[in-house]
C-alpha cells in the first residue's frame, strides 16, 4: 500500500475579484483586501484528490504537509476533512523571506524526517506567487524523478503512471517511484469534506515543526537559501476606454456592435 | 561566476521544425546578448535535427549547439536536464532562456536547483539592468493580478522561463552567418527514470486557438455545452477559433484543450470577442496580448469591460443571436 505525501500552501483566496488586489509597494507584497478569505491553494486541493483516488483504489496512507505561517486552522486541516490520515505544519522565523529553492529544501527536509514515501504530490503552482517551481525543487533535493502538470495519476506495483498535460492533448508517463508528480486542475473538482471527516479532523492533534525539528542547514533557508531577489511588485495601470456601445434593446445594440466592428475594419 | 559571457536559449522543435517559442526566444535573447555586447548562442536537442541549425543562425543565432541523440527524441525531465546541464557547464552562459511551455516549465526549475542557481517563470518582459548589467525578470503574479520584477544576483547562469508570444521573432536571414558546434549527449539510459508510453493529440476541430487571427471565447455565464454550439456558429462565420475560461472546461462543457489563461493556451489575436465572461485576471493572463477585445455581459461592473475597446452591456442569450445576425449581413453584402 503506497505512502504519499501532499504539500499544500494556505493563500488568499485567489477567486476573489480582480480588484481585491492591492500592491503594497514599500513592503514588496500584494496585500488582499479585508475579508477576502484563507484557502487552501486549489491546485493543492486537486494534489490532495489525486492521492485521495489512489488511497480509495488501493489504500495506503496519505500526510498533507504545509509550511507557512499565521495558519488558520479550521482552513489548513482541509486535508485532514477531504480524507488525508495526518497533517503536519512546518513554522519557524527562520523559514521566512524564503524563495522556491530555500521553501523545497525545507519541505524536502520534512519528507525526509517523515521517512518512507512512494509518491509526493504538490499543486503545479501555488496560485499566489504562481512560482510552479517548488514542486521541481523538493524532487531534486530528494534526487527522485518528476512529472510536472499531471491530469490523472495511477498506482501500479512499483511505478506510478501519470497523463501529463501538453500543448495539443497529454503524454502518458511511467515513472519508477518514488517520485513526485505535481497536479494541474484538469485533473477534476476535488471532492467535499463529509461531515464525520470535518469532525475526526477538527479534533486530530497537528504537530508544527521547526527548522531544528527537521535538521535543517540554516544557510539553505528562508532568505540564506535564497537565490533570487524579489526587487518590486506592482500593478500596471489600466486604461479601461471601453466603448460601450448602445441600443433601445439589447438585439439593437448587438447590431450596432456589429456595425462598429465593420467600421473599425475588425470583421 | 565572473567569466560567464553570452546568452543562451534552449530552443524546442516540434515535428521537425523550429517552434514558434524558439524563434521569439531568438529574437527576445538577441536583444539582450545586443545590450549585453554578448554573444547569442541557441541550444537544439533532440533526434533527427537536421538542418535546424541554419535556421537558428537564420533567426539570430551566433552560434547553435547541437545534441543530436536517439535518446533524446522525447522530452524527459532526466535526460533533457544532464544534457542542458552538460551543456551550460561547458559553456558557461551569462543567461539562459527557455519557454514557459510543457517542456521548459518543467526543465527550468530543476536545471536551476542543480546548478545551484535560480529562476523566474512565465516572465512577460526581460531587460539589462543599466548599472548592474543584471537580467530583470518581470513576471505576472497572483493570478494576474500583479507583476514582480525579479533579480538573481550570486549566481549564474540567470535562468528565465519566457510567456509564449511574449517577445517577438527577428525578421528571417538567411544570409547570416553563425558556428554549428556538436555536443555528445554522453547519456546513460539507465539514469532516464520516466517513460514515454503515449502520446494522444487532442486537437479541437477547426483553427488552433494560438494561431487564430479572430477568437469567439466563452466564460462561466455560458452555462451549458449547448450555449458553446452557438458560439461555434458565431466562430464559423468568422474564421475563427473558439476558446472558453477555467470555469466550462472544468465543468465539462467543452475540452480542456479550449482554455485560455494562465494555466491554458495563451493567445494574441487580432480580435477577441468576449461572451459572458467577467474578465478575472488568471483568464486575461492568457488573452492580454489580444489587439483588440469586444466584451459582450449581463454586468456593467465586469472587469472585462475595464480590458476591452468595444462593449454590449446585456444578457448574451439576447446580445448573441442578434450579434451573430447582424455580422452574417454584413458579410453576405
Amino acid at each position: 500500500m503506497p505512502n504519499m505525501i501532499v504539500c499544500v500552501k494556505q493563500i488568499a483566496d485567489p477567486e476573489a475579484p480582480a480588484g481585491s488586489f492591492r500592491v503594497d509597494e514599500s513592503a514588496n507584497q500584494v496585500v488582499p483586501a479585508a475579508g477576502v478569505s484563507q484557502v487552501v491553494s486549489p491546485f493543492d486541493e486537486q494534489a490532495v484528490e489525486a492521492a485521495l483516488r489512489i488511497k480509495d483504489a488501493h489504500g495506503g496512507k496519505i500526510t498533507a504537509i504545509s509550511l507557512g505561517k499565521s495558519f488558520v486552522m479550521d482552513v489548513i486541516k482541509k486535508p485532514l476533512s477531504m480524507g488525508s490520515d495526518e497533517l503536519i505544519l512546518l513554522q519557524d522565523p527562520a523559514f521566512e523571506g524564503a524563495d522556491s529553492r530555500s521553501t523545497a529544501y525545507a519541505l524536502a527536509m520534512a519528507i525526509k524526517k517523515v521517512g518512507e514515501y512512494d509518491v509526493i504530490f504538490c499543486g503545479r503552482q501555488a496560485a499566489d506567487w504562481d512560482a510552479g517551481q517548488v514542486g521541481s525543487g523538493i524532487a531534486e533535493f530528494l534526487g527522485i524523478p518528476s512529472v510536472t502538470v499531471a491530469k490523472k495519476v495511477e498506482f501500479l506495483d512499483g511505478k506510478v503512471k501519470v497523463e501529463r498535460v501538453t500543448s495539443d492533448g497529454y503524454e502518458v508517463i511511467e515513472v519508477s517511484t518514488p517520485a513526485l508528480i505535481t497536479i494541474s486542475n484538469e485533473l477534476g473538482e476535488p471532492r467535499y469534506p463529509k461531515l464525520k471527516g470535518i469532525m475526526a479532523a477538527a479534533k486530530k492533534e497537528v504537530p508544527t515543526w521547526t527548522a531544528q525539528d527537521i535538521g535543517a542547514d540554516a544557510s539553505q533557508l528562508g532568505t540564506a537559501g535564497a537565490r533570487i531577489k524579489l526587487l518590486k511588485v506592482f500593478q500596471p495601470v489600466k486604461e479601461g476606454k471601453c466603448e460601450i456601445i448602445e441600443g433601445e434593446s439589447p438585439e439593437e445594440a448587438a447590431a450596432n456592435l456589429a456595425l462598429k466592428l465593420r467600421e473599425a475594419k475588425l470583421i | 561566476m565572473a567569466d560567464n559571457k553570452g546568452v543562451m536559449i534552449c530552443g524546442e522543435i516540434t515535428e521537425g521544425k523550429l517552434a514558434p517559442i524558439t524563434t521569439e526566444l531568438l529574437g527576445g535573447g538577441r536583444k539582450l546578448a545586443d545590450t549585453l555586447g554578448e554573444e547569442l548562442s541557441a541550444v537544439l536537442i533532440g533526434s533527427g535535427i537536421g538542418d535546424l541549425a541554419t535556421e537558428a543562425i537564420a533567426f539570430g543565432a551566433d552560434k547553435v549547439f547541437v545534441v543530436d541523440d536517439p535518446l533524446l527524441a522525447d522530452y524527459r525531465t532526466d535526460s533533457y536536464v544532464a544534457v542542458i546541464e552538460k551543456v551550460v557547464k561547458e559553456v558557461s552562459p551569462n543567461i539562459a532562456l527557455m519557454g514557459q511551455t510543457a517542456m521548459g516549465r518543467d526543465l527550468a526549475p530543476r536545471l536551476a536547483f542543480r546548478l545551484d542557481t535560480a529562476t523566474s517563470m512565465d516572465c512577460l518582459e526581460l531587460s539589462i539592468d543599466p548599472d548592474s548589467k543584471l537580467l530583470l525578470q518581470t513576471r505576472s503574479v497572483y493570478g494576474g493580478n500583479a507583476m514582480g520584477t525579479y533579480v538573481c544576483e550570486g549566481t549564474k547562469p540567470q535562468i528565465a522561463a519566457v510567456r509564449a508570444k511574449a517577445m517577438d521573432p527577428i525578421e528571417k536571414d538567411d544570409s547570416r552567418k553563425g558556428e554549428v558546434v556538436t555536443i555528445d549527449a554522453g547519456l546513460d539510459p539507465s539514469m532516464i527514470r520516466t517513460t514515454v508510453v503515449d502520446k494522444v493529440k487532442e486537437e479541437v476541430e477547426g483553427i488552433k486557438l494560438e494561431d487564430a487571427e479572430v477568437i469567439v471565447c466563452g466564460g462561466r455565464g455560458m452555462g451549458s455545452t449547448e450555449a458553446f454550439q452557438e458560439l461555434e456558429a458565431l466562430a464559423k462565420l468568422l474564421g475563427a477559433a473558439v476558446g472558453a475560461t477555467r470555469p466550462p472546461c472544468d465543468n465539462g462543457w467543452v475540452p480542456a484543450g479550449m482554455q485560455v489563461g494562465l494555466t491554458g493556451k495563451i493567445v494574441s489575436p487580432t480580435l477577441y470577442i468576449a461572451v459572458a465572461l467577467s474578465g478575472a485576471s488568471q483568464h486575461m493572463a492568457g488573452c492580454s496580448g489580444s489587439k483588440n477585445i469586444i466584451a459582450i455581459n449581463k454586468d456593467a461592473e465586469a472587469n472585462i469591460f475595464n480590458e476591452a475597446r468595444f462593449g454590449v452591456v446585456g444578457d448574451y442569450k439576447k446580445v448573441l443571436p442578434a450579434f451573430t445576425e447582424k455580422v452574417k449581413e454584413l458579410l453576405a453584402g
